[in-house]
Protein backbone atom coordinates (compact mmCIF):
# COMPACT_ATOMS: atom_id res chain seq x y z
CA UNK A 1 0.00 0.00 0.00
CA UNK A 2 2.80 2.37 0.78
CA UNK A 3 4.00 1.94 -2.79
CA UNK A 4 0.56 2.59 -4.18
CA UNK A 5 0.10 5.68 -2.10
CA UNK A 6 3.44 7.01 -3.20
CA UNK A 7 2.51 6.48 -6.82
CA UNK A 8 -0.66 8.48 -6.45
CA UNK A 9 0.66 11.29 -4.31
CA UNK A 10 2.95 14.26 -4.56
CA UNK A 11 6.38 14.38 -2.95
CA UNK A 12 5.18 15.75 0.36
CA UNK A 13 3.15 12.56 0.96
CA UNK A 14 5.98 10.03 0.57
CA UNK A 15 5.81 9.09 4.21
CA UNK A 16 3.57 6.17 5.08
CA UNK A 17 1.57 5.53 8.24
CA UNK A 18 3.33 3.45 10.93
CA UNK A 19 2.47 -0.27 11.34
CA UNK A 20 2.53 -0.53 15.12
CA UNK A 21 -0.89 -1.84 16.20
CA UNK A 22 -1.95 -5.32 17.37
CA UNK A 23 -5.36 -7.07 17.87
CA UNK A 24 -5.81 -5.49 21.33
CA UNK A 25 -5.54 -2.03 19.79
CA UNK A 26 -8.10 -3.01 17.14
CA UNK A 27 -10.43 -4.16 19.93
CA UNK A 28 -9.76 -0.92 21.83
CA UNK A 29 -10.42 1.19 18.74
CA UNK A 30 -13.73 -0.58 17.99
CA UNK A 31 -15.05 -0.96 21.54
CA UNK A 32 -13.57 2.38 22.59
CA UNK A 33 -15.66 4.21 20.01
CA UNK A 34 -18.81 2.27 20.75
CA UNK A 35 -18.88 1.60 24.49
CA UNK A 36 -20.14 5.14 25.03
CA UNK A 37 -23.34 3.91 23.36
CA UNK A 38 -23.98 2.04 26.61
CA UNK A 39 -23.28 5.14 28.70
CA UNK A 40 -25.58 7.47 26.74
CA UNK A 41 -27.88 7.54 23.74
CA UNK A 42 -29.21 3.93 23.66
CA UNK A 43 -31.86 4.95 26.17
CA UNK A 44 -33.59 7.27 23.68
CA UNK A 45 -34.84 3.94 22.28
CA UNK A 46 -36.68 3.48 25.59
CA UNK A 47 -38.30 6.86 24.93
CA UNK A 48 -39.40 5.70 21.48
CA UNK A 49 -40.91 2.37 22.50
CA UNK A 50 -40.47 1.55 26.20
CA UNK A 51 -37.92 -0.62 27.98
CA UNK A 52 -38.86 -3.99 26.42
CA UNK A 53 -38.81 -2.39 22.98
CA UNK A 54 -35.27 -1.11 23.64
CA UNK A 55 -34.17 -4.63 24.63
CA UNK A 56 -35.66 -6.24 21.53
CA UNK A 57 -34.07 -3.46 19.44
CA UNK A 58 -30.75 -4.13 21.18
CA UNK A 59 -30.82 -7.77 20.08
CA UNK A 60 -31.99 -7.08 16.53
CA UNK A 61 -29.34 -4.38 16.23
CA UNK A 62 -26.85 -6.97 17.57
CA UNK A 63 -27.90 -9.25 14.70
CA UNK A 64 -27.46 -6.35 12.25
CA UNK A 65 -23.95 -5.70 13.53
CA UNK A 66 -23.05 -9.39 13.50
CA UNK A 67 -23.85 -9.33 9.77
CA UNK A 68 -21.81 -6.11 9.45
CA UNK A 69 -18.84 -7.68 11.24
CA UNK A 70 -19.00 -10.89 9.16
CA UNK A 71 -19.22 -9.07 5.84
CA UNK A 72 -16.73 -6.40 6.77
CA UNK A 73 -14.17 -8.88 8.08
CA UNK A 74 -14.07 -10.74 4.76
CA UNK A 75 -13.68 -7.63 2.65
CA UNK A 76 -11.28 -5.94 5.07
CA UNK A 77 -9.04 -8.98 5.40
CA UNK A 78 -8.54 -8.61 1.63
CA UNK A 79 -8.59 -4.81 1.25
CA UNK A 80 -6.30 -3.90 4.15
CA UNK A 81 -5.77 -0.19 3.52
CA UNK A 82 -6.34 3.08 5.33
CA UNK A 83 -9.79 4.47 4.72
CA UNK A 84 -11.42 1.08 5.40
CA UNK A 85 -14.81 0.89 3.68
CA UNK A 86 -13.90 3.90 1.53
CA UNK A 87 -11.06 1.93 -0.07
CA UNK A 88 -13.29 -1.13 -0.36
CA UNK A 89 -15.98 0.85 -2.21
CA UNK A 90 -13.39 2.34 -4.56
CA UNK A 91 -12.19 -1.10 -5.65
CA UNK A 92 -15.52 -2.89 -5.66
CA UNK A 93 -18.40 -0.50 -6.50
CA UNK A 94 -16.83 2.62 -7.96
CA UNK A 95 -15.53 6.13 -7.20
CA UNK A 96 -18.82 7.91 -6.45
CA UNK A 97 -19.84 5.18 -4.00
CA UNK A 98 -16.40 5.49 -2.41
CA UNK A 99 -16.82 9.25 -2.06
CA UNK A 100 -20.19 8.74 -0.36
CA UNK A 101 -18.85 6.01 1.92
CA UNK A 102 -15.99 8.30 2.91
CA UNK A 103 -18.50 10.97 3.86
CA UNK A 104 -20.68 8.46 5.77
CA UNK A 105 -17.64 7.54 7.83
CA UNK A 106 -16.58 11.11 8.43
CA UNK A 107 -20.06 12.25 9.49
CA UNK A 108 -20.96 9.18 11.52
CA UNK A 109 -17.75 9.64 13.52
CA UNK A 110 -17.69 13.43 13.65
CA UNK A 111 -21.29 13.59 14.86
CA UNK A 112 -20.55 10.86 17.40
CA UNK A 113 -17.55 12.88 18.53
CA UNK A 114 -19.83 15.93 18.91
CA UNK A 115 -22.32 13.81 20.88
CA UNK A 116 -19.53 12.66 23.18
CA UNK A 117 -18.42 16.21 23.83
CA UNK A 118 -22.03 17.24 24.63
CA UNK A 119 -22.22 14.36 27.12
CA UNK A 120 -18.97 15.44 28.80
CA UNK A 121 -20.44 18.92 29.24
CA UNK A 122 -23.70 17.44 30.57
CA UNK A 123 -21.84 15.18 33.01
CA UNK A 124 -19.79 18.08 34.36
CA UNK A 125 -23.02 20.08 34.77
CA UNK A 126 -24.77 17.17 36.58
CA UNK A 127 -21.85 16.65 38.97
CA UNK A 128 -21.63 20.42 39.59
CA UNK A 129 -25.37 20.53 40.37
CA UNK A 130 -24.97 17.64 42.82
CA UNK A 131 -22.16 19.60 44.48
CA UNK A 132 -24.39 22.67 44.75
CA UNK A 133 -22.97 24.68 41.83
CA UNK A 134 -25.85 25.14 39.42
CA UNK A 135 -25.83 26.83 36.03
CA UNK A 136 -22.19 26.33 35.01
CA UNK A 137 -21.23 26.99 31.40
CA UNK A 138 -20.72 23.61 29.66
CA UNK A 139 -19.07 25.04 26.55
CA UNK A 140 -15.48 25.32 27.82
CA UNK A 141 -15.53 21.62 28.75
CA UNK A 142 -16.88 20.68 25.32
CA UNK A 143 -14.22 22.71 23.51
CA UNK A 144 -11.43 21.54 25.79
CA UNK A 145 -12.24 17.85 25.37
CA UNK A 146 -12.34 18.05 21.55
CA UNK A 147 -9.15 20.13 21.37
CA UNK A 148 -7.24 17.86 23.77
CA UNK A 149 -8.17 14.69 21.89
CA UNK A 150 -7.37 16.27 18.52
CA UNK A 151 -3.93 17.18 19.90
CA UNK A 152 -3.44 13.61 21.14
CA UNK A 153 -4.34 12.27 17.69
CA UNK A 154 -2.04 14.79 16.06
CA UNK A 155 0.85 13.49 18.17
CA UNK A 156 0.64 9.81 17.19
CA UNK A 157 -1.54 6.77 16.72
CA UNK A 158 0.17 4.41 19.18
CA UNK A 159 -0.12 6.78 22.13
CA UNK A 160 -3.71 7.54 21.13
CA UNK A 161 -4.79 3.90 21.04
CA UNK A 162 -2.82 2.93 24.15
CA UNK A 163 -4.75 5.70 25.90
CA UNK A 164 -7.98 4.23 24.49
CA UNK A 165 -7.08 0.70 25.57
CA UNK A 166 -6.73 1.72 29.22
CA UNK A 167 -9.78 4.00 29.52
CA UNK A 168 -12.01 1.63 27.51
CA UNK A 169 -11.09 -1.27 29.80
CA UNK A 170 -11.91 0.83 32.88
CA UNK A 171 -15.28 1.92 31.41
CA UNK A 172 -16.16 -1.71 30.54
CA UNK A 173 -15.18 -2.99 34.00
CA UNK A 174 -17.38 -0.24 35.55
CA UNK A 175 -20.45 -1.70 33.76
CA UNK A 176 -19.62 -5.21 35.03
CA UNK A 177 -19.07 -3.93 38.60
CA UNK A 178 -22.40 -2.07 38.49
CA UNK A 179 -24.16 -5.32 37.58
CA UNK A 180 -22.54 -7.14 40.52
CA UNK A 181 -23.05 -4.09 42.76
CA UNK A 182 -26.85 -4.11 42.34
CA UNK A 183 -26.84 -7.89 43.04
CA UNK A 184 -29.87 -8.96 40.95
CA UNK A 185 -29.94 -12.34 42.76
CA UNK A 186 -30.37 -10.71 46.19
CA UNK A 187 -33.73 -9.93 47.85
CA UNK A 188 -32.36 -6.48 48.78
CA UNK A 189 -31.53 -5.59 45.19
CA UNK A 190 -32.74 -2.11 44.14
CA UNK A 191 -33.80 -3.54 40.76
CA UNK A 192 -37.60 -3.45 40.34
CA UNK A 193 -38.24 -4.73 36.81
CA UNK A 194 -41.66 -6.20 37.57
CA UNK A 195 -42.93 -2.97 39.15
CA UNK A 196 -41.39 -0.53 36.67
CA UNK A 197 -42.44 -2.44 33.57
CA UNK A 198 -45.98 -3.44 34.49
CA UNK A 199 -49.16 -2.48 32.61
CA UNK A 200 -48.81 0.38 30.11
CA UNK A 201 -45.12 0.74 30.96
CA UNK A 202 -44.36 -2.64 29.35
CA UNK A 203 -44.89 -1.58 25.74
CA UNK A 204 -46.34 1.97 25.87
CA UNK A 205 -46.68 2.21 22.07
CA UNK A 206 -47.44 -1.45 21.38
CA UNK A 207 -45.39 -3.33 18.78
CA UNK A 208 -44.85 -0.32 16.53
CA UNK A 209 -42.77 1.07 19.41
CA UNK A 210 -40.45 -1.92 19.04
CA UNK A 211 -39.87 -1.01 15.40
CA UNK A 212 -39.41 2.67 16.32
CA UNK A 213 -36.83 1.73 18.98
CA UNK A 214 -34.59 0.19 16.28
CA UNK A 215 -33.57 3.78 15.48
CA UNK A 216 -31.56 4.09 18.69
CA UNK A 217 -30.91 0.33 18.90
CA UNK A 218 -28.06 0.95 16.49
CA UNK A 219 -26.46 3.22 19.05
CA UNK A 220 -25.43 0.24 21.21
CA UNK A 221 -22.93 -0.75 18.52
CA UNK A 222 -22.52 2.14 16.07
CA UNK A 223 -18.91 2.58 15.01
CA UNK A 224 -17.59 -0.97 15.58
CA UNK A 225 -16.88 -1.17 11.85
CA UNK A 226 -14.32 1.60 12.45
CA UNK A 227 -11.73 -1.05 13.26
CA UNK A 228 -10.96 -1.22 9.55
CA UNK A 229 -9.79 2.39 9.52
CA UNK A 230 -6.57 1.26 11.18
CA UNK A 231 -5.83 -1.32 8.46
CA UNK A 232 -2.68 0.40 7.28
CA UNK A 233 -1.36 0.80 10.80
CA UNK A 234 -1.92 -2.81 11.98
CA UNK A 235 1.02 -5.22 11.93
CA UNK A 236 -1.02 -8.19 10.67
CA UNK A 237 -4.30 -6.93 9.19
CA UNK A 238 -5.66 -10.28 7.92
CA UNK A 239 -5.47 -11.74 11.45
CA UNK A 240 -5.88 -8.77 13.75
CA UNK A 241 -8.82 -7.03 12.06
CA UNK A 242 -11.35 -9.94 12.04
CA UNK A 243 -10.20 -11.05 15.52
CA UNK A 244 -10.38 -7.56 17.04
CA UNK A 245 -13.75 -6.81 15.39
CA UNK A 246 -15.44 -10.08 16.43
CA UNK A 247 -14.09 -9.76 20.00
CA UNK A 248 -15.44 -6.21 20.01
CA UNK A 249 -18.98 -7.29 18.97
CA UNK A 250 -19.01 -9.95 21.74
CA UNK A 251 -17.88 -7.38 24.31
CA UNK A 252 -20.59 -4.96 23.21
CA UNK A 253 -23.37 -7.56 23.25
CA UNK A 254 -22.49 -8.35 26.88
CA UNK A 255 -22.20 -4.69 27.88
CA UNK A 256 -25.42 -3.69 26.08
CA UNK A 257 -27.52 -6.42 27.70
CA UNK A 258 -26.14 -5.71 31.18
CA UNK A 259 -26.69 -1.99 30.72
CA UNK A 260 -30.30 -2.44 29.68
CA UNK A 261 -30.95 -4.88 32.54
CA UNK A 262 -29.61 -2.60 35.27
CA UNK A 263 -31.06 0.68 33.95
CA UNK A 264 -34.53 -0.73 33.16
CA UNK A 265 -34.72 -2.07 36.70
CA UNK A 266 -33.74 1.21 38.32
CA UNK A 267 -35.59 3.98 36.44
CA UNK A 268 -39.16 4.62 35.23
CA UNK A 269 -39.17 4.39 31.42
CA UNK A 270 -40.31 8.01 31.01
CA UNK A 271 -37.16 9.21 32.82
CA UNK A 272 -34.82 6.66 31.27
CA UNK A 273 -36.09 7.51 27.78
CA UNK A 274 -34.68 11.04 27.94
CA UNK A 275 -31.78 10.74 30.43
CA UNK A 276 -28.49 12.35 29.37
CA UNK A 277 -26.23 10.03 31.40
CA UNK A 278 -28.30 6.90 32.21
CA UNK A 279 -25.50 4.71 33.59
CA UNK A 280 -24.34 7.49 35.89
CA UNK A 281 -27.98 7.81 37.05
CA UNK A 282 -28.01 4.04 37.60
CA UNK A 283 -24.89 4.45 39.75
CA UNK A 284 -26.69 7.14 41.77
CA UNK A 285 -29.73 4.87 42.25
CA UNK A 286 -27.65 1.85 43.23
CA UNK A 287 -27.29 3.29 46.73
CA UNK A 288 -23.50 3.01 46.62
CA UNK A 289 -21.35 6.15 46.50
CA UNK A 290 -18.43 4.08 45.19
CA UNK A 291 -20.54 2.84 42.27
CA UNK A 292 -21.81 6.36 41.57
CA UNK A 293 -18.23 7.69 41.38
CA UNK A 294 -17.12 4.70 39.33
CA UNK A 295 -19.95 5.15 36.81
CA UNK A 296 -19.23 8.88 36.65
CA UNK A 297 -15.61 8.05 35.80
CA UNK A 298 -16.82 5.36 33.39
CA UNK A 299 -19.05 7.90 31.61
CA UNK A 300 -16.19 10.36 31.33
CA UNK A 301 -13.72 7.71 30.12
CA UNK A 302 -16.13 6.14 27.65
CA UNK A 303 -16.93 9.51 26.08
CA UNK A 304 -13.24 10.41 25.89
CA UNK A 305 -12.34 7.00 24.40
CA UNK A 306 -15.13 7.29 21.88
CA UNK A 307 -14.33 10.83 20.83
CA UNK A 308 -10.68 9.84 20.60
CA UNK A 309 -11.42 6.89 18.32
CA UNK A 310 -13.82 9.00 16.28
CA UNK A 311 -11.17 11.62 15.57
CA UNK A 312 -8.79 8.80 14.60
CA UNK A 313 -11.29 7.19 12.20
CA UNK A 314 -12.83 10.31 10.68
CA UNK A 315 -9.41 11.78 9.95
CA UNK A 316 -8.23 8.53 8.27
CA UNK A 317 -11.30 8.53 6.02
CA UNK A 318 -10.82 12.23 5.15
CA UNK A 319 -7.09 11.60 4.60
CA UNK A 320 -7.84 8.66 2.29
CA UNK A 321 -10.12 10.84 0.17
CA UNK A 322 -7.56 13.62 0.03
CA UNK A 323 -4.80 11.22 -0.99
CA UNK A 324 -6.92 10.04 -3.93
CA UNK A 325 -7.84 13.64 -4.86
CA UNK A 326 -11.54 13.00 -4.14
CA UNK A 327 -10.98 16.00 -1.89
CA UNK A 328 -8.25 18.64 -2.30
CA UNK A 329 -4.90 16.84 -2.23
CA UNK A 330 -3.74 19.05 0.63
CA UNK A 331 -5.60 16.75 3.03
CA UNK A 332 -3.60 13.71 1.90
CA UNK A 333 -0.44 14.71 3.76
CA UNK A 334 1.22 12.76 6.59
CA UNK A 335 3.02 14.61 9.38
CA UNK A 336 6.81 14.32 8.79
CA UNK A 337 7.54 13.61 12.46
CA UNK A 338 4.41 12.09 14.04
CA UNK A 339 3.34 10.19 10.88
CA UNK A 340 -0.33 11.10 11.36
CA UNK A 341 -2.85 12.65 8.90
CA UNK A 342 -2.51 15.93 10.75
CA UNK A 343 -4.23 18.27 8.31
CA UNK A 344 -7.37 16.11 8.26
CA UNK A 345 -7.33 15.97 12.06
CA UNK A 346 -7.18 19.75 12.34
CA UNK A 347 -9.78 20.40 9.61
CA UNK A 348 -12.46 18.27 11.29
CA UNK A 349 -12.12 19.99 14.69
CA UNK A 350 -14.32 23.03 13.84
CA UNK A 351 -16.90 20.81 12.13
CA UNK A 352 -17.28 18.80 15.35
CA UNK A 353 -17.41 21.98 17.42
CA UNK A 354 -20.17 23.54 15.29
CA UNK A 355 -22.46 20.63 16.11
CA UNK A 356 -21.30 20.01 19.69
CA UNK A 357 -21.96 23.63 20.63
CA UNK A 358 -25.23 24.18 18.83
CA UNK A 359 -27.39 21.07 18.55
CA UNK A 360 -29.38 18.86 20.96
CA UNK A 361 -27.92 15.45 21.77
CA UNK A 362 -30.69 13.30 20.26
CA UNK A 363 -30.45 15.15 16.95
CA UNK A 364 -26.65 14.93 16.78
CA UNK A 365 -26.96 11.21 17.53
CA UNK A 366 -29.59 10.84 14.80
CA UNK A 367 -27.22 12.44 12.25
CA UNK A 368 -24.56 9.95 13.28
CA UNK A 369 -26.98 7.00 13.15
CA UNK A 370 -28.24 8.02 9.71
CA UNK A 371 -24.74 8.17 8.25
CA UNK A 372 -24.03 4.78 9.84
CA UNK A 373 -27.27 3.38 8.44
CA UNK A 374 -26.42 4.53 4.92
CA UNK A 375 -23.05 2.84 5.32
CA UNK A 376 -24.63 -0.44 6.45
CA UNK A 377 -26.93 -0.31 3.41
CA UNK A 378 -23.84 -0.02 1.22
CA UNK A 379 -22.24 -3.13 2.79
CA UNK A 380 -24.60 -5.78 1.32
CA UNK A 381 -24.25 -4.13 -2.10
CA UNK A 382 -20.49 -4.17 -1.61
CA UNK A 383 -20.11 -7.81 -0.59
CA UNK A 384 -22.52 -9.12 -3.26
CA UNK A 385 -20.55 -7.26 -5.95
CA UNK A 386 -17.26 -8.40 -4.37
CA UNK A 387 -18.23 -12.08 -4.61
CA UNK A 388 -19.62 -11.54 -8.13
CA UNK A 389 -16.59 -9.69 -9.50
CA UNK A 390 -14.02 -11.81 -7.67
CA UNK A 391 -15.42 -15.26 -6.78
CA UNK A 392 -13.70 -17.17 -3.96
CA UNK A 393 -11.30 -19.00 -6.28
CA UNK A 394 -9.94 -15.80 -7.86
CA UNK A 395 -8.38 -13.97 -4.90
CA UNK A 396 -7.26 -15.17 -1.49
CA UNK A 397 -9.21 -13.83 1.48
CA UNK A 398 -7.85 -13.68 5.04
CA UNK A 399 -11.36 -14.60 6.21
CA UNK A 400 -14.38 -15.98 4.30
CA UNK A 401 -17.75 -15.29 5.92
CA UNK A 402 -20.19 -18.23 5.89
CA UNK A 403 -23.72 -18.56 4.43
CA UNK A 404 -23.29 -15.90 1.74
CA UNK A 405 -25.60 -14.17 0.68
CA UNK A 406 -27.77 -14.73 3.78
CA UNK A 407 -25.93 -12.21 6.04
CA UNK A 408 -26.13 -9.60 3.25
CA UNK A 409 -29.87 -10.11 2.79
CA UNK A 410 -30.56 -10.08 6.55
CA UNK A 411 -28.53 -6.89 6.85
CA UNK A 412 -30.47 -5.27 4.00
CA UNK A 413 -33.80 -6.23 5.60
CA UNK A 414 -32.74 -4.89 9.01
CA UNK A 415 -31.58 -1.64 7.40
CA UNK A 416 -35.01 -1.26 5.75
CA UNK A 417 -36.69 -1.71 9.15
CA UNK A 418 -34.34 0.87 10.67
CA UNK A 419 -35.09 3.46 7.96
CA UNK A 420 -38.75 3.06 8.87
CA UNK A 421 -37.84 3.34 12.57
CA UNK A 422 -36.01 6.63 11.96
CA UNK A 423 -38.92 7.81 9.81
CA UNK A 424 -41.20 7.33 12.84
CA UNK A 425 -40.57 10.58 14.66
CA UNK A 426 -37.49 11.84 12.76
CA UNK A 427 -38.69 11.66 9.12
CA UNK A 428 -37.73 15.18 8.05
CA UNK A 429 -34.21 14.75 9.42
CA UNK A 430 -33.87 11.55 7.38
CA UNK A 431 -35.00 13.25 4.16
CA UNK A 432 -32.70 16.26 4.81
CA UNK A 433 -29.70 14.00 5.35
CA UNK A 434 -30.29 11.91 2.21
CA UNK A 435 -30.93 15.16 0.30
CA UNK A 436 -27.49 16.35 1.41
CA UNK A 437 -25.86 13.17 0.09
CA UNK A 438 -27.67 13.52 -3.25
CA UNK A 439 -26.40 17.10 -3.66
CA UNK A 440 -22.77 16.24 -2.80
CA UNK A 441 -22.95 13.18 -5.09
CA UNK A 442 -23.93 15.39 -8.03
CA UNK A 443 -21.16 17.85 -7.08
CA UNK A 444 -18.62 15.02 -7.07
CA UNK A 445 -19.74 13.32 -10.28
CA UNK A 446 -20.08 16.47 -12.39
CA UNK A 447 -17.27 18.58 -10.91
CA UNK A 448 -14.82 17.09 -8.48
CA UNK A 449 -14.15 13.78 -10.26
CA UNK A 450 -12.30 15.55 -13.10
CA UNK A 451 -9.31 15.96 -10.75
CA UNK A 452 -9.10 12.24 -10.03
CA UNK A 453 -6.80 9.88 -11.92
CA UNK A 454 -8.66 6.90 -13.35
CA UNK A 455 -6.66 3.66 -13.44
CA UNK A 456 -4.37 4.71 -10.58
CA UNK A 457 -7.29 4.48 -8.14
CA UNK A 458 -7.16 0.71 -8.42
CA UNK A 459 -4.20 -0.23 -6.23
CA UNK A 460 -4.96 -3.82 -5.17
CA UNK A 461 -2.99 -6.63 -6.88
CA UNK A 462 -6.19 -8.30 -8.07
CA UNK A 463 -7.12 -9.69 -11.49
CA UNK A 464 -9.60 -7.92 -13.76
CA UNK A 465 -13.09 -8.04 -12.22
CA UNK A 466 -15.52 -10.41 -13.94
CA UNK A 467 -17.96 -8.70 -16.28
CA UNK A 468 -15.72 -5.66 -16.94
CA UNK B 1 -7.78 3.27 -23.48
CA UNK B 2 -5.68 6.44 -23.42
CA UNK B 3 -4.48 7.37 -19.94
CA UNK B 4 -6.56 10.16 -18.49
CA UNK B 5 -4.46 13.05 -17.18
CA UNK B 6 -6.47 15.14 -14.73
CA UNK B 7 -6.04 18.91 -14.76
CA UNK B 8 -3.90 20.25 -11.95
CA UNK B 9 -6.09 22.11 -9.51
CA UNK B 10 -4.80 25.49 -8.42
CA UNK B 11 -4.43 26.39 -4.73
CA UNK B 12 -7.33 28.80 -5.12
CA UNK B 13 -9.47 26.06 -6.67
CA UNK B 14 -8.63 23.73 -3.78
CA UNK B 15 -9.61 26.38 -1.25
CA UNK B 16 -12.84 27.02 -3.17
CA UNK B 17 -13.70 23.30 -3.10
CA UNK B 18 -13.05 23.15 0.64
CA UNK B 19 -15.36 26.13 1.18
CA UNK B 20 -18.07 24.54 -0.99
CA UNK B 21 -17.80 21.35 1.06
CA UNK B 22 -17.92 23.21 4.35
CA UNK B 23 -20.97 25.20 3.24
CA UNK B 24 -22.69 22.00 2.09
CA UNK B 25 -21.84 20.14 5.29
CA UNK B 26 -22.73 22.85 7.76
CA UNK B 27 -25.56 24.29 5.69
CA UNK B 28 -27.30 21.05 4.81
CA UNK B 29 -26.91 19.52 8.25
CA UNK B 30 -27.53 22.64 10.33
CA UNK B 31 -30.39 23.96 8.22
CA UNK B 32 -32.93 21.31 9.36
CA UNK B 33 -31.92 22.12 12.94
CA UNK B 34 -32.30 25.87 12.42
CA UNK B 35 -35.66 25.47 10.69
CA UNK B 36 -36.88 23.18 13.46
CA UNK B 37 -37.31 20.34 10.95
CA UNK B 38 -35.02 17.97 12.82
CA UNK B 39 -35.60 16.11 16.05
CA UNK B 40 -38.34 13.97 17.47
CA UNK B 41 -42.00 14.84 16.93
CA UNK B 42 -42.97 14.13 20.53
CA UNK B 43 -45.98 16.04 21.88
CA UNK B 44 -46.74 16.63 25.57
CA UNK B 45 -50.26 16.43 26.98
CA UNK B 46 -49.80 17.64 30.55
CA UNK B 47 -52.56 16.86 33.03
CA UNK B 48 -54.08 19.58 35.21
CA UNK B 49 -53.01 19.58 38.88
CA UNK B 50 -50.76 16.55 38.46
CA UNK B 51 -50.24 14.00 41.21
CA UNK B 52 -48.26 10.78 40.96
CA UNK B 53 -51.57 8.91 40.72
CA UNK B 54 -52.97 11.03 37.87
CA UNK B 55 -49.63 10.60 36.10
CA UNK B 56 -50.14 6.82 36.46
CA UNK B 57 -47.01 6.28 38.52
CA UNK B 58 -46.99 3.24 40.82
CA UNK B 59 -45.46 3.40 44.35
CA UNK B 60 -42.31 1.67 43.04
CA UNK B 61 -41.98 4.29 40.29
CA UNK B 62 -42.54 7.14 42.78
CA UNK B 63 -39.80 5.67 44.97
CA UNK B 64 -37.40 5.83 42.01
CA UNK B 65 -38.43 9.40 41.06
CA UNK B 66 -37.72 10.44 44.64
CA UNK B 67 -34.36 8.66 44.58
CA UNK B 68 -33.54 10.69 41.48
CA UNK B 69 -34.24 13.84 43.49
CA UNK B 70 -37.61 14.54 41.85
CA UNK B 71 -40.32 14.86 44.46
CA UNK B 72 -42.74 17.27 42.77
CA UNK B 73 -44.87 15.53 40.10
CA UNK B 74 -45.58 18.88 38.43
CA UNK B 75 -41.89 19.20 37.52
CA UNK B 76 -42.05 16.04 35.36
CA UNK B 77 -45.63 16.46 34.13
CA UNK B 78 -44.52 17.21 30.56
CA UNK B 79 -41.83 14.54 30.54
CA UNK B 80 -44.20 11.79 31.65
CA UNK B 81 -47.08 12.75 29.37
CA UNK B 82 -45.00 13.36 26.21
CA UNK B 83 -45.76 10.82 23.47
CA UNK B 84 -44.99 10.20 19.79
CA UNK B 85 -47.97 9.74 17.53
CA UNK B 86 -46.56 7.08 15.22
CA UNK B 87 -49.78 6.63 13.28
CA UNK B 88 -49.98 10.32 12.35
CA UNK B 89 -47.71 10.02 9.29
CA UNK B 90 -49.22 10.04 5.84
CA UNK B 91 -48.69 7.33 3.26
CA UNK B 92 -47.40 10.02 0.91
CA UNK B 93 -44.61 10.96 3.37
CA UNK B 94 -43.64 7.31 3.66
CA UNK B 95 -43.60 6.91 -0.13
CA UNK B 96 -41.44 10.05 -0.48
CA UNK B 97 -38.96 8.59 2.00
CA UNK B 98 -38.83 5.25 0.18
CA UNK B 99 -38.38 6.93 -3.23
CA UNK B 100 -35.67 9.29 -1.92
CA UNK B 101 -33.63 6.54 -0.24
CA UNK B 102 -33.91 4.01 -3.07
CA UNK B 103 -33.44 6.74 -5.70
CA UNK B 104 -30.30 7.90 -3.93
CA UNK B 105 -28.71 4.45 -3.94
CA UNK B 106 -29.72 3.80 -7.56
CA UNK B 107 -28.16 7.14 -8.58
CA UNK B 108 -24.92 6.47 -6.70
CA UNK B 109 -24.51 2.89 -7.93
CA UNK B 110 -25.25 3.81 -11.57
CA UNK B 111 -22.92 6.84 -11.67
CA UNK B 112 -20.29 4.79 -9.84
CA UNK B 113 -20.54 2.07 -12.45
CA UNK B 114 -19.94 4.56 -15.25
CA UNK B 115 -16.80 5.83 -13.48
CA UNK B 116 -15.72 2.30 -12.52
CA UNK B 117 -15.74 1.13 -16.16
CA UNK B 118 -13.21 3.87 -17.00
CA UNK B 119 -11.03 2.88 -14.05
CA UNK B 120 -10.96 -0.78 -15.06
CA UNK B 121 -10.44 0.00 -18.75
CA UNK B 122 -7.43 2.20 -17.95
CA UNK B 123 -5.99 -0.17 -15.35
CA UNK B 124 -6.40 -3.45 -17.27
CA UNK B 125 -6.71 -2.15 -20.84
CA UNK B 126 -9.71 -2.30 -23.15
CA UNK B 127 -11.44 -5.67 -23.47
CA UNK B 128 -10.40 -7.59 -26.56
Amino acid sequence: MAKASQAAAPAVEKISLLRVLGPAHVWALGVGIVLVGEYMGWNFGVGKGGAYAALIACWFAGLLYTCVAMIDSEVTSTVAAAGGQFTQAKHIVGPLMAFNVGLYLVFAYTMLEAGNAITIGFLVDTVANMAGHSGIDQRPFIILSIMFLAWLNYRGVLATLNFNLVITAIAFIAVILLFFGVAPWSADSPLKHADLMAGDAALPYGWIGVVAAMHFGLWYYLGIEGTTQAAEEVRSPARALPFGTMAGIITLLIAATLTWYVCAGLMPWEYLGQAGVPLFDAGRLSGSTTLMVLLGIGTLFSTLASANGCINDASRAWFGMGRDHYLPAWFGAVHPKFRTPYRSIIFLVPVALVFALGAPLDQVITFSILSGLLEYTFMPINVILFRKKWPLDTIKRGYVHPFHPLPALVLLALCAVTYFAVFLGYGTQLIAMVGFYIVVSLWFHFWRYRFVKRGDQFTMPWPRPRGY
Amino acid sequence: MAKYVPPKQSKLGQIFDVIVLLVLIIGALRLPLLLGMAGGSKVSAPVADPTWETLKQSPAMVEKWNALGITDPASVNEMITARYDYWAFSTLELLVMIVVVIGYFVLVVRFSNVEYKEVIAEKFGDRK
